[in-house]
């Protein structure tokens, strides 16, 4: 039987420390100056991009790189997609191929699922329209251990566009499964309904959602959301729900400041808290090596 | 060639029918209800429908037929085929084919080929609009004439006010009904019902108020001016409420709902189910309760399939990409039994009531009745006995039925069309 990571909301307590525990390990060999490893050797990774992509997808293709993967990459420009090629399709002349472990990206939730179903490849979701992000909250789960040594207790408070974000959602999954208490903040027109039914806690103003936490992370807010009406202006977004110095002191003194990437600097965050010494940006984008590795591997081994 | 229908318990609400008795076919019409005539020596086919529930042939005012244009997802031979199996005699098709049918030719060609082709009565209803456009009014009175039985633009809403107004105050010239398809489409975009379970999958959620909001507006606009207006396929609390407030209010308003707004909930979507993605869509158990709750006390006076068969490779894609609607000719009584009957929603004499009665009533066509005289449309089936739904077994080309596994009851086991057994003990004739 083969096994895939299309969602945190599938994944036990268990096996999400499982991959984070094995991600901790796979940390050093990112970090260290022969990164190559036999983990993944004789393996295929592909990389199918129906989104554009630069952290997730380099992120994935150096992963399985460094376990000695044949890695490959497909976007959908420049692609039989563009020529209006059907994901089944598609996902059949990808398995016909050999591969292993396919990595999909693609704007409507629930396309790795159907994916899924179709290939013998165990199939890792890189991110499927609003649904869900397993490895972007894997990643910021790796990094919120390694600066609070721990998820359970923590309160982690997550601010922006939440009804568009696939990132909130994992990380909800993920986070509360751990034992850790999560508070949304956004305006009321980017909160989605029901969201506090995910077990979170959701306010339609920022102050509320950071007292007290110890993880303040900003989510990305697609400036074309302004273009719809979903808000008035970015100035009125940063100045009610933008997070600066002044707003992050609600928050525990030595609250992290996380944010997904890419960054719209001056509209979640401010520039000087993202350049700032709270912030661990950079170190989730190494977590997020790491944690595709430990993915990856343990796919090719029988799951977690 | 005579026929009798033998022992039957017929339930037939428009005449006040409900008891065991016979029932004569000869020439294609009723001959006689409740005669037993010394048989012997005639030359008479005889159906014994001894403990079987003998009803008019059912009314579907809500069915997507696709001739002309889309064959490839249905056509009308295959679409009455399936009615036929469903129990279902007579179809109103809807508009939205390829060409509109927005005039006479087509309205014309569907009859045509329904006469040719056909396994169950068809009454084209025409389009509102031009091209279902909501801009211009369709060619009505020419419609009519030819023989549609409504209108509606049914797939898209009238969102112009004042084009729904004038569609009314004409239509009526011609003594046909306006069916409205409602759905504000700024609070209508999305993927399936809006609230927690679209949430956690990251699905886009369409609000109830997308369709109260603008049954609410066709409510206004018909008691403003006096007008008859027919609310299409509705499922949230909200409008059955509004429904019945206007009806108190004496305000010339009907409506229908469809058995998977009964019989399911937006939770069937879960797993990206694409077959449980219709417009508008799956709604809370609470909605379901409501939509009982209106069928119950007359609020909703008819049952419809909004038959809408689709080609598997537009169900077997992202959900987002998949096409709305679900097909339902052949599962619509049984989910009436079992969800209606069976819980003590309505009497089975209700339940015809609102799948043949009712429907035949707003649309004006001689249906739905046992009356002597009219062409003899029945359905005999055995509302005790279980059924399982298997979707490759569907007569009609869309398989994209939710319903897949499902035990129902009552499977029709005779059907007859203008005095023809169509349907002879389960099997289809022709």
């Amino acid at each position: 039987m083969k096994h895939d990571l299309l969602g945190l909301k599938d994944l036990s307590a268990d096996q999400i420390n499982h991959i984070l525990e094995t991600a901790a390990a796979m940390k050093n060999i990112v970090k260290s100056s022969n990164k190559k490893t036999p983990h993944l050797q004789g393996k295929t990774v592909v990389n199918l991009f129906y989104e554009n992509s630069t952290r997730t997808r380099l992120s994935f293709e150096l992963a399985a790189k460094y376990m000695s993967a044949n890695a490959a990459n497909i976007s959908s420009s420049g692609s039989s997609v563009a020529k209006g090629e059907t994901l089944i399709d598609t996902a059949e002349t990808i398995n016909a191929m050999g591969t292993d472990i396919l990595v999909m990206r693609h704007s409507m939730s629930g396309a790795p699922h159907l994916l899924s179903k179709l290939v013998d490849a165990s199939v890792v979701n890189a991110g499927d329209g609003m649904n869900e992000h397993p490895t972007q909250a894997l990643l910021d789960m790796l990094t919120m251990i390694e600066h609070k040594g721990h998820i359970e207790g923590l309160k982690v408070a997550i601010v922006g566009d939440a009804k568009h974000s696939r990132v909130v959602r994992s990380n909800i999954y993920g986070l509360t499964k751990l034992g850790a208490e999560v508070s949304v903040g956004g305006p009321a027109t980017l909160l989605p309904m029901g969201l506090d039914k995910m077990g979170c806690k959701v306010f339609d103003n920022v102050h509320e959602a950071i007292i007290d936490a110890d993880v303040v992370m900003g989510l990305r807010i697609q400036l074309e959301r302004q273009k719809k009406g979903l808000f008035p202006s970015i100035r009125e977004y940063f100045r009610f729900f933008g997070v600066d110095e002044d707003r992050l002191k609600l928050a525990k003194p030595d609250a992290i400041v996380m944010h997904p990437g890419p960054v719209n600097r001056g509209v979640e965050l401010s520039t000087s808290l993202i350049d700032g010494d709270r912030s661990v940006i950079t170190d989730q984008v190494t977590s997020g090596v790491a944690v595709r590795m430990a993915v990856m591997y343990l796919l090719s081994r029988g799951g977690f | 060639m005579k026929l009798l229908i033998k022992n039957g318990h017929v339930i037939d609400p428009a005449n006040g029918i409900d008891e065991v008795t016979n029932i004569f076919v000869e020439n294609g019409v009723i001959s006689e209800v409740g005669v037993d005539n010394d048989l012997d020596g005639l030359d008479i086919e005889i159906i014994d429908a001894s403990g079987k529930i003998v009803a008019p042939g059912l009314v579907d005012m809500h069915v997507h037929l696709r001739e002309p244009g889309q064959e490839y997802k249905e056509d009308i031979e295959t679409g009455t085929r399936a009615a036929v199996c469903g129990g279902v005699t007579s179809v109103a098709c809807m508009p939205n084919t390829d060409p509109v049918c927005d005039n006479e030719t087509v309205v014309t060609y569907i009859k045509k080929r329904a006469e040719e082709v056909g396994y169950a009565n068809v009454f084209p209803v025409g389009a509102i609009s031009k091209g279902l456009e909501g801009k211009l009014l369709a060619e009505i009175g020419e419609m009519a004439f030819a023989g549609a039985v409504a209108v509606s633009d049914d797939g898209r809403p009238v969102e112009n006010s004042g084009m729904m107004r004038r569609a009314i105050e004409y239509a009526k010239m011609f003594d046909v009904i306006v069916i409205s398809h409602c759905e504000d489409p700024a609070l209508g975009e999305g993927d399936m019902n809006e609230g927690a379970v679209a949430t956690a999958m990251g699905l886009r959620g369409i609000s109830p108020a997308a369709e109260e909001v603008m049954a609410a507006r066709d409510i206004l606009v018909a008691e403003a001016i006096g007008g008859r207006v027919h609310i299409a396929h509705i499922s949230t609390r909200g409008t059955v409420e509004l429904i019945r407030e206007a009806k108190k209010r004496g305000v010339k308003v009907t409506c229908e709902t469809c058995p998977h707004y009964f019989a399911l909930t937006e939770e069937a979507c879960m797993g990206f189910n694409t077959n449980a993605k219709m417009n508008p869509p799956l709604r809370t158990a609470d909605d379901v309760a409501a939509i009982k709750e209106g069928l119950a006390d007359g609020t909703i006076d008819c049952i419809v399939t909004d038959h809408a068969p689709h080609h598997p490779d537009e169900k077997q894609c992202e959900f987002g990409y998949a096409k709305n609607g679900i097909v339902g000719l052949e599962t619509s009584l049984g989910l009436g039994i079992k969800c209606l009957v069976k819980e003590g929603v309505l009497t089975m004499s209700q339940l015809i009531e609102k799948m043949a009665v009712n429907p035949a009533h707003i649309l004006g066509i001689a249906k739905g009745s046992l009356a002597v005289g009219q062409a003899a449309d029945i359905t005999i089936f055995d509302p005790e006995k279980p059924w399982t739904v298997d979707i490759t077994k569907l007569h009609s080309k869309g398989k994209n039925s939710p319903y897949d596994g499902f035990e129902l009851f009552g499977k029709p086991e005779y059907v007859i069309v203008n005095g023809e057994v169509i349907v002879n003990q389960f099997e289809l004739m022709r």
